[in-house]
């Protein structure tokens, strides 16, 4: 009986580390981290699409919309400073390069709704923007702070991402990339 | 009927603060309940431009006269569960309030059956000891001192103690 009661309980044990150690290695596997990180490694990710709330407005916004025309996704949020910087030139792009098929994407993360609105209308936004609350869509793009924008080719390629705020010369090569494809 | 009474009072006691504190919230009490989302720290250990944002609107909540739980759930709505630094009491995540109890009680029990197994297997087969060793016919002699000592060990004192005499 001893011995019986023994034997389960190290059977148990052996059972409970294979299967902590099963979760690990899963865990491993799957946090590749995101698109920003395999694009470090020189080759076009595949966009992981999503669908968000679309902000100050009914409807979503949706990446699968956009297919066969370049994006330019910025994650942006209303109290980051740098944000309110690039937002302008964000916008200018938007409508010097929407001729050519261009659509430019906000996902506005980590802030209150309210803010997000006030800060699209203090900036003249016009592009759509969608809200996202959770950490999925972030967690896909391997966004680690805001702001992070990257570049969407016709084909729903990530080819280029630049952390931290951008610049005209910046929009224009990662747009001018993502129109090559 | 004291210890009714004592225990009643003990509630009243404990449930007043928490009535307190949920219908007026201070800053500091939610800025311990509440996680800063860039930096994965909690208010009170942030002082990034988001925690700001995040303490600004508090404090004006608080003002409007919101209770805590009011001002947490649009927290939620706004940022998130993960806005929140301990999970809450419903749900899915109730396991990760009962789960280390039940960890902590199941493994309680496991090591209590362990130890009255061991200590009823040691009753059973008990150690061999100084005291109930069985020594060979003759061996020891008859003092107390000389009880359990190895007979050869014994010879060889013996004659130590001749050679010494002589």
């Amino acid at each position: 009986m001893a011995r019986a009661l023994k034997l389960s309980a190290q059977a148990l044990s052996v059972a409970l580390v294979a299967g902590l150690l099963a979760l690990l290695v899963w865990k491993v596997a799957h946090q590749g981290g995101g698109v920003a990180s395999k694009l470090r490694r020189g080759h076009p990710v595949p966009a992981p699409g999503f669908s968000l709330s679309r902000l100050g407005q009914d409807g979503k916004v949706t990446l699968g919309s956009y297919e066969g025309r370049p994006v330019v996704l910025n994650f942006f949020a209303s109290w980051c400073v740098p944000c309110a910087k690039e937002a302008r030139t964000l916008q200018a792009a938007y409508q010097r390069w929407r001729p050519e098929g261009v659509v430019v994407v906000g996902v506005d993360w980590q802030d209150f709704s309210g803010d997000a609105k006030r800060f699209v209308r203090k900036h003249g936004i016009t592009y759509p923007v969608g809200r996202t609350s959770s950490g999925s869509v972030v967690n896909s793009y391997g966004v680690t702070g805001v702001p992070e924008t990257f570049f969407v080719d016709r084909r729903g390629r990530v080819v280029a991402h630049v952390p931290g705020p951008v610049t005209n010369d910046d929009l224009s090569a990662g747009i001018r990339e993502a129109l090559a494809e | 009927m004291r210890l009714l009474l004592a225990a009643a009072v003990l509630a009243l006691a404990l449930a007043a603060p928490a009535t307190a504190s949920e219908s007026h919230p201070t800053l500091a009490e939610l800025e311990s309940r509440v996680m800063c989302p860039v930096c994965k720290t909690t208010l009170d250990q942030s002082n990034s431009a988001a925690a700001q944002r995040i303490e600004a609107v508090i404090r004006q909540k608080i003002a409007a006269g919101e209770t805590r739980s009011g001002i947490e759930q649009d927290l939620v709505e706004q940022f998130g569960p993960a806005i929140l630094a301990a999970p809450p009491h419903r749900g899915f995540d109730l396991l990760a309030w009962w789960l280390p109890i039940a960890a902590l009680v199941g493994g309680g029990l496991v090591l209590g059956a362990a130890v009255w197994h061991w200590s009823r297997v040691r009753e059973r087969d008990p150690e061999p000891s100084p005291s109930n060793t069985v020594l060979p016919e003759g061996a020891g002699g008859g003092t107390d001192g000389a009880a359990g000592i190895d007979p050869e060990l014994e010879r060889r004192l013996d004659e130590e103690l001749a050679r010494f005499d002589a």
